[in-house]
């Protein structure tokens, strides 16, 4: 990130969303909504000092809630660009009205309440959807305690309290007493492979996540003991399966092959109650940790910036790709890429690949004045058309557009988006929209010309 | 219902690597070894269950159990193996803390026969059959067990009435005397 916002060719507009997408491959008009910082870009030289004085404290997204934030806060460490935010939700000063510490000891005057949203349109002639994912929310399963245990944590949550710099320094601990946990119990698949309570995908990246996890324990806690239920260890790629050796052999983390079926409460323990299918015995530990591998799933507004870029996703709202083996990082709509999790579940060297595809792919666009599309696409007889527009609306791709001939209005076709799907001359009552190649007239003399090869081989016997 | 309990969670598997050298947290649970098996239908836990329950820390079932005892000790699993484990080195080892820790056997027959074989072995340096049999057959109260086998066998000269002895006795007198204080020095 901080080596692209140093790239001069590489505008980066952070704390902004992409609200409405017009227009085609080569001409995309992009509307972006900026949302007020409150702080100015130009004047911020990242001193800190607002936040340090800051006098509100929220709970941290970036920790999960397992550390606080003030209301003047950059999301995370290494932030891009090394500047802070005011949240006008919890700001003392947006609240309450007064305040104002920050703009006081601002010592660059960077501090501007009266900052308003900027809507910015900008002409693009391709576009890179790379939105991610979000966690699986876990307390739909009653079994694992539903949210109601304390010491029953996610992977990201143990990530966080991983991460030197995160919440608790690096150290593991019980959210519940923050004492040291000694027997770690992880169960992977929660919300994965489960078509009951989640979703009936894998998630790809929770088997080596969790491998990672464990090694990581054993190396900077060497009395803790990891336990793993798993339905399958999914580890497919380079070293993958070295890997997970690894954790078994050196680091000794016990692989149980079953599903938890029940947590619950025992004195300040959690009894872990799952079955080693493997020997075909109901299998019970005293964990003081719980770690559940949630599934990755769809940012929950995936399916609206779907409709905004006019691109499929599929039931869960992953973004569908054009062709799942040829087409892997081209979404259906020309001009508008897929790389990472918005996609599906992916890992980082799957991600770093993907994206490096789609940035070809996308300059390949770039590079050339014209574009060569393919001649099977809908075209319109503005002689023909009576301008009922019904095409417009069966239209899947939105390659019809409104336009006036001779003072008539009538539609038309946008060559560039048009996939030659055939909904359009389908629909058209007045026989104006025909496929090229595929054109009524066509078709007719198909038929009729097969017809007239079978009576003339007495294959058939037409009536007249 | 088992409970893994953390303390000492590789204490049984390091005991299995002492004794034998192999390693059990190396098996992958493919279940080759239960493939190749020519005894698993006579097993009461499979070749492959049994290297699980070395890598859960669950020596009971292990000791108790016939499969140890059943073991024929071919090694078509040690062969098949693709984590290369010795799994009949894991079952001798099993067999041995069988024996060692005074539970009752669950093949005490086959327990038997083994003794009544060394013991032949250790006497004349070769198995007198004929005794070994009787024996076994006295010992496990079935004492006409194959006997119309006797008959034939004497006249084409496959049983002995008095057995042999060989030559060196002493040298497999020797033999037994090293591997008792080999055992010995394992513990």
């Amino acid at each position: 990130m901080t080596e692209s916002s140093r790239d001069e060719n590489i505008e980066l507009m952070t704390y902004s969303e992409v609200i409405d997408v017009k227009g085609f491959v080569g001409n995309f008009d992009v509307t972006i909504r900026k949302k007020p910082r409150y702080v100015d870009l130009t004047k911020c030289t990242g001193c800190g000092i607002c936040i340090e004085k800051c006098p509100t404290k929220v709970p941290s997204e970036w920790d999960l809630g397992l550390g606080m934030r003030k209301a003047i806060y950059k999301p995370f460490g290494q932030a891009v660009p090394n500047v802070p935010v005011i949240d006008k939700e919890n700001c003392r000063f947006f609240t309450t009205g007064k305040c104002k510490v920050c703009q006081k000891l601002c010592p660059a005057q960077a501090i501007n309440y009266e900052e308003e949203e900027e809507f910015i349109k900008k002409k693009f002639g391709a576009i890179i959807v790379a939105t991610g994912f979000t966690q699986f929310d876990p307390s739909i399963y009653g079994e694992y305690g539903g949210g109601r245990f304390k010491d029953v944590i996610t992977g990201l949550h143990l990530e966080r309290m991983l991460d030197t710099s995160g919440p608790t320094g690096g150290h593991v601990i019980r959210p519940s007493d923050h004492r040291e946990p000694k027997n770690i119990v992880f169960i992977q698949c929660v919300g994965s492979r489960d078509e009951q309570k989640g979703h009936p995908y894998c998630s790809r990246i929770c088997c080596m996540y969790t491998a990672k996890q464990a090694i990581l324990l054993k190396d900077h806690f060497p009395d803790t003991q990891s336990y793993i239920f798993y339905i399958d260890i999914r580890a497919g790629g380079k070293n993958y399966e070295e890997f997970i050796k690894r954790a078994q052999r050196e680091y000794g983390a016990i692989y149980i092959r079953g599903r938890v079926s029940k947590i619950y409460e025992k004195g300040d323990k959690l009894i872990v109650r799952g079955v080693d299918t493997l020997v075909g015995k109901q299998v019970e530990i005293e964990a003081d940790l719980v770690v559940l591998a949630t599934a990755v799933v769809p940012q929950p507004d995936a399916k609206e910036l779907a409709k905004i870029l006019n691109i499929p996703h599929d039931q869960y709202g992953f973004y569908t790709e054009a062709h799942p083996k040829l087409q892997p990082v081209e979404s259906v709509t020309k001009g508008i890429f897929l790389t990472g999790s918005c996609q599906f579940p992916k890992d980082i060297p799957d991600s770093v690949a993907t994206t490096g595809a789609a940035s070809i792919r996308a300059c390949e666009i770039l590079s050339k004045d014209e574009l060569i599309l393919d001649p099977k696409i809908a075209s319109i007889n503005p002689d023909v058309c009576s301008g009922c527009l019904n095409c417009l609306e069966v239209c899947p791709f939105d390659a019809i557009e409104k336009t006036e001939v001779n003072g008539k209005v009538v539609a038309q076709v946008i060559p560039t988006l048009c996939h030659g799907c055939g909904n359009c001359a389908a629909t058209c009552r007045t026989k104006a929209a025909n496929v090229e190649g595929f054109t009524d007239d066509q078709i007719y003399a198909q038929v009729a010309s097969i017809f007239e090869v079978m009576r003339k081989e007495r294959l058939i016997e037409l009536s007249d | 219902m088992s409970y893994l309990i953390s303390k000492d969670i590789h204490q049984f598997r390091n005991q299995i690597i002492s004794i034998s050298g192999e390693d059990a947290s190396k098996c992958i649970q493919c279940g080759k070894c239960t493939a190749g098996c020519p005894v698993s239908p006579e097993m009461d836990i499979q070749p492959n269950q049994v290297l699980r329950f070395i890598q859960i820390n669950d020596p009971e079932p292990l000791l108790k159990c016939k499969t140890i005892w059943i073991c024929a000790s071919c090694q078509t699993c040690s062969v098949r193996c693709p984590e290369e484990i010795e799994i009949a080195k894991i079952m001798d080892s099993l067999r041995k803390l069988s024996l060692e820790s005074q539970a009752p056997s669950g093949e005490e027959r086959v327990v038997k026969f083994d003794n009544l074989f060394l013991d032949s072995i250790q006497k004349r340096g070769r198995v007198h059959e004929l005794e070994l049999v009787m024996r076994y057959n006295l010992t496990t109260f079935q004492p006409f067990k194959d006997a119309h086998l006797g008959p034939l066998m004497l006249s084409r000269g496959k049983l002995s009435f008095l057995g042999h002895k060989i030559k060196g006795l002493d040298q497999i007198k020797r033999i037994f005397k090293e591997s008792k204080r080999f055992l010995r020095s394992l513990e």
